[in-house]
């Protein structure tokens, strides 16, 4: 069976030996040649030593979802070629280092081996020792470049923007390529069944990482402050921020920086700073994964009460505790729309690939502003530290950042005595003044204890009340300024409902279009934000049964729907995957199908 | 209880050099006990920052939770504060000074927020060296949980409940020192003329100025037997020197012949007199063998402790620009669309 632009490639390596340059550059060829693309790192919690691997998704459909069914292993990794040689799909394919023969317990009469001496080769070419382990790498990618058909001259061309003005590494890494063409010329029938064929499927758009979009939008939204702690997989947020600041923001002559970045001794000092800038007037924001956010509770709640903005970007991974640190998983909502103790809730953002990532990382400091409290970014994982298909990015050039309500000192040379907490505009949003804009008027004391509308020190239970009351109004507020929903059809036309958001995105649009071949049509609605506007609530209501995708154990966006929303809970079905992969569609089509035939 | 004080101005009130009388430094009525430590110490604040002609807005005060960090709403009134979470002040105050580095932050705090559960943001912004004043009000207890031993509670003494404290103190000056704090000093609430000048130097300093003021909490750990009790600290207190502060310009006529004049960054000069023998402020060995002597003999060495006037803040670490990001626009900040699309062409 032909299978051309559709197939999975799985890369088995060792930790730290190089590999990943060149998956990349092959993911990136493929990418070059017109084809949908979907690369993905699984890798240890560790530095050195464990099997890593590179799976990459060839979708002519452009479907960028994982795929379950491995269709060819490049397996370089001894330690784990037993689950290697297991997870090929019957009719699939085996490339192995052949400099040693196979043994016989990892023979299956169901898949093709192609076995390619490795480092043999290397060993023979090279005499460095560092080389030998480099340049392997670089020879099965050009044997499977021979194998799926994958342009040469886009290869080289790769090879010479990587090592742009060194052409003499260029000529290296040329060179290693061919050793592996020739091999599969010499040895093999290709190309195979499954091959690349030029496409022009993937016109503008670009491959990038949700974090460095993150740390990029941060850049564009005028954030000069970051404080940070390092956490996996939340570090290269922050990365990505210094490097496009540094670009972008130094003086050229003077070296100053139109920024600062600081790494903290903790999460709770990183968020501690976040807070201390934005109440003095500086976009500011941290990056964090779940234990951090953890640590973060006591500050999001005072910027809750206190009314201070904040932007919180948490890029999830694997829980509970320390759990599965480099695996995915969206399970730190309930934790963070509800942040913090006593009634306190939280603007979430849930970004679905880097172009969302890039603009409500932008949005948050906006609404942040806006609204004068914390906004929470929930990425994951998978978004953050894989490369993603996407748009490219958008920036109206008129776009002005919302500071939001400001006094100046002329304002307040103009009025009247300041109430820090009033609400003059009835939206609950009050004004406020950064420390220092004018000498005898508009100073105030911050506190998360309660207070007055003239921020007076205050346990008087009518006027604590009154201001709970104008931060639910403010959070009606939010409802109305918040991204919208996403809807994909424009009319009603089943039953049947799907809300799913984040990373599930990708593989819940394509399980809709398999269920449409199987005639089962679903009506579908992609979050965006929290708190959920009335449109979110209608879609539940004119759906008999809704189906609401995620990847945690506790079902927790259903959880937070039905603790939202006065709806029937009864009506929302769980579709979850919660095992630390990105979900796949045939997974949620599977769940879906098992629901329709019980329901 | 009223928490605001009446508005009445007296007219004859004597002004400052920025035209500013006393009252325009102080803050809503505390309400703290009568005879807290702490009031005393935010009344020498107040003082210091009039005497100084600090415009009053162009102060943030910060500070943690607990007795001593209500104090900011209890003096500069005319000044934005910002009351934290417990032990976490350091944090914040690294956030504001990033944000706005022309503003003067002074950062209140106690003993239980310092050197308990903030120890962790205490010592890292020493490490950064903010530009700003710390002052600890430290009474060696918890005064607003009612009364329990903090961590600088001195080994053996003992708190109102008769409980004798068996672990040792924390020093939070000795720490400070090691940790390179370039301004440290300690003083005690009741003895405002070494006080002020304190506080005054120490709002000059460019980098962190840590001062250590022990400050009786008269409710509960005032009693006989408490090292941070008035009487005890009235009997062994040892002051390093006399201090004075005398700013910018200002005609030096104190006669200080035993002891030292140390110019500070604007070139205002800090005088000590009566010198404490073998020991010189801008060495910190000498401080550091000072300090231990004093403690070795239970006594409480005051005054300023060690200072190095040629300090590196954060932002010049940094390299931060001179302008305040806090008004920094679209226009210098935002890359702008050129840029972006450069940057996607790159992505394919
Ligand atoms: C997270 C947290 N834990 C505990 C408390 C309770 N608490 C309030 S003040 C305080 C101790 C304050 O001691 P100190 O800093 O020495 O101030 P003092 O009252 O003695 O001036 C404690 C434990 C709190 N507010 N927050
Ligand atoms: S309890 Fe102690 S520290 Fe608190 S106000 Fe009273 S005297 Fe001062
Ligand atoms: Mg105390």
């Amino acid at each position: 069976m032909t299978k051309i632009n559709d197939f999975v490639v799985r890369f088995a390596n060792v930790n730290g030996t190089g590999s990943a340059s060149a998956n990349s550059m092959f993911a990136k060829a493929i990418f070059r040649m017109g084809v949908p693309v979907t690369p993905k790192n699984i890798f240890p919690s560790n530095i050195q030593g464990l099997p890593t691997w590179y799976e990459v998704r060839v979708s002519e459909k452009g479907y960028l979802g994982r795929r379950e069914g491995i269709d060819l292993m490049v397996s370089v990794n001894p330690q784990s070629m037993m689950k290697d040689v297991e997870s090929v799909r019957s009719g699939g394919y085996f490339i192995y280092d052949s400099t040693k023969p196979l043994h016989k317990e990892y023979i299956r009469e169901d898949i093709t081996y192609l076995g390619i001496p490795l480092m043999g080769i290397c060993m023979e070419q090279y005499t460095d020792p560092r080389q030998r382990q480099l340049f392997k790498n670089i020879i099965y990618v050009g044997a499977l470049s021979a194998l799926l058909d994958i342009e040469f001259t886009v290869l080289e061309q790769l090879l010479a923007e990587q090592f742009k003005g060194k052409e003499k590494l260029v000529a290296l890494n040329v060179q290693a390529l061919q050793l592996g063409v020739k091999y599969v010329q010499e040895n093999f029938t290709f190309p195979l069944e499954i091959r690349v064929e030029r496409r022009d499927l993937v016109g503008k758009r670009i491959l990038f990482d949700g974090n460095g979009a993150c740390g990029l939008g941060a850049v564009y939204a005028g954030a000069t402050v970051a404080a940070w702690y390092p956490i996996t997989p939340s570090t290269s947020v922050v990365e990505k921020f210094e490097k496009y600041a540094k670009k972008f923001r130094t003086d050229k002559v003077t070296g100053e920086k139109n920024f600062a970045i600081v790494q903290a001794e903790d999460e709770l000092a990183a968020i501690g700073m976040v807070v201390g800038a934005n109440w003095n007037g500086a976009r500011s924001f941290t990056a964090t994964s779940g234990p951090g956010v953890s640590l973060m509770n006591e500050f999001l709640g005072l910027g809750y009460f206190a009314e201070i903005p904040a932007v919180l970007i948490d890029v999830q991974r694997t829980g509970p505790s320390t759990g599965m640190p480099t695996r995915t998983q969206q399970s730190d909502i309930t934790v963070s729309a509800y942040a913090s103790h006593g009634d306190t809730k939280h603007v979430l953002l849930f970004p679905s690939n880097p172009k969302d990532c890039f603009e409500l990382t932008a949005d948050a400091f906006d609404l942040a502003e806006r609204l004068q409290t914390p906004i929470i970014v929930l990425t994951d994982l998978d978004l953050g530290m894989n490369d993603h298909m996407s748009e490219p990015f958008e920036w109206n050039p008129e776009r002005k950042y919302d500071r939001g309500k400001v006094y100046t000192a002329e304002d307040l040379e103009n009025m009247g005595r300041f109430g820090r907490y009033l609400d003059s505009d009835g939206d609950g949003i009050p004004y406020r003044t950064y420390p220092g804009t004018h000498p005898t008027k508009g100073s105030y004391f911050t506190r998360g204890t309660s207070r007055d509308e003239y921020a007076v020190y205050t346990e008087d239970s009518a006027v604590y009340v009154k201001n709970m009351q104008r931060l639910e109004k403010k959070w009606d507020t939010a409802k109305e300024i918040v991204p919208k929903p996403y809807f994909y059809q424009e009319k009603n036309m089943s039953p049947l409902g799907v809300i799913f958001f984040g990373t599930s995105t990708y593989s819940s649009e394509e399980a809709i279009d398999l269920l449409r071949e199987q005639d089962v049509v679903l009506d579908a609605m992609q979050l965006k934000s929290f708190p959920f506007n009335k449109e979110v609530e209608q879609f539940i209501e004119d759906h008999e049964v809704v189906f609401v995708i995620e990847q945690n154990r506790d079902a927790q966006m259903r959880s937070l729907l039905v603790n939202e929303l006065e709806i029937n809970p009864k009506k929302l079905i769980r579709v979850l995957n919660y095992d630390g992969m990105p979900i796949t569609a045939d997974k949620i089509v599977k769940e879906i199908s098992k629901n329709l035939v019980t329901n | 209880m009223t928490y605001v004080r009446p508005t009445f101005r007296h007219p004859d009130l004597p002004k400052n050099n920025i035209n500013f009388t006393k009252k325009d430094y102080e803050g809503a009525l505390s309400t703290l006990c009568a005879g807290c430590g702490h009031d005393s110490i935010s009344g020498a604040i107040a003082q210091a920052c009039f005497e100084l002609s600090v415009e009053p807005h162009r102060i943030a005060k910060l500070s943690g939770i607990g007795c001593s960090s209500k104090t900011p709403a209890y003096f500069l009134g005319n000044s934005h504060g910002f009351n934290t979470v417990h032990g976490r002040m350091p944090s914040v105050a690294t956030g504001a000074y990033l944000a706005n580095r022309d503003l003067l932050y002074f950062g209140v705090s106690g003993d239980g927020d310092s050197a308990s559960i903030g120890m962790g943001q205490f010592v890292h912004a020493i490490r950064r060296n903010l530009n700003m004043v710390y002052l600890v009000m430290n009474n060696g207890c918890y005064g607003l949980t009612k009364g329990q031993d903090s961590a600088t509670a001195d080994n053996g003494s003992k708190s109102k409940a008769g409980s004798v404290n068996p672990f040792n103190a924390i020093d939070l000056v000795g720490l400070s020192m090691e940790l390179g704090a370039t301004f440290v000093a300690r003083s005690f609430s009741g003895d405002k003329a070494q006080l002020i000048p304190l506080i005054k130097a120490a709002i000059k300093h460019p980098g962190f100025a840590f001062i250590d003021v022990i400050s009786p909490c008269v409710t509960f750990n005032n009693n006989v037997g408490s090292t941070k009790s008035y009487d005890y600290v009235r009997e062994h207190i040892e002051a390093t020197s006399t201090v004075d502060f005398v700013p910018i310009m200002e005609e030096i006529t104190a006669d200080y012949e035993d002891g030292k004049e140390i110019t500070l960054h604007d070139g205002s000069a800090l005088q000590l007199q009566k010198l404490h023998q073998g020991w010189n402020p801008e060495d910190k060995l000498s401080a550091m063998i000072a300090l231990q002597n004093a403690k070795d003999k239970g006594e409480i060495l005051t005054g300023l402790v060690y200072i190095d006037p040629n300090t590196n803040a954060l932002h010049d670490v940094l390299q931060t620009t001179q302008t305040p990001l806090n008004i920094l626009k679209e226009d210098i900040l935002c890359p702008g669309i050129d840029a972006l699309e450069a940057l996607n062409e790159s992505l394919r």
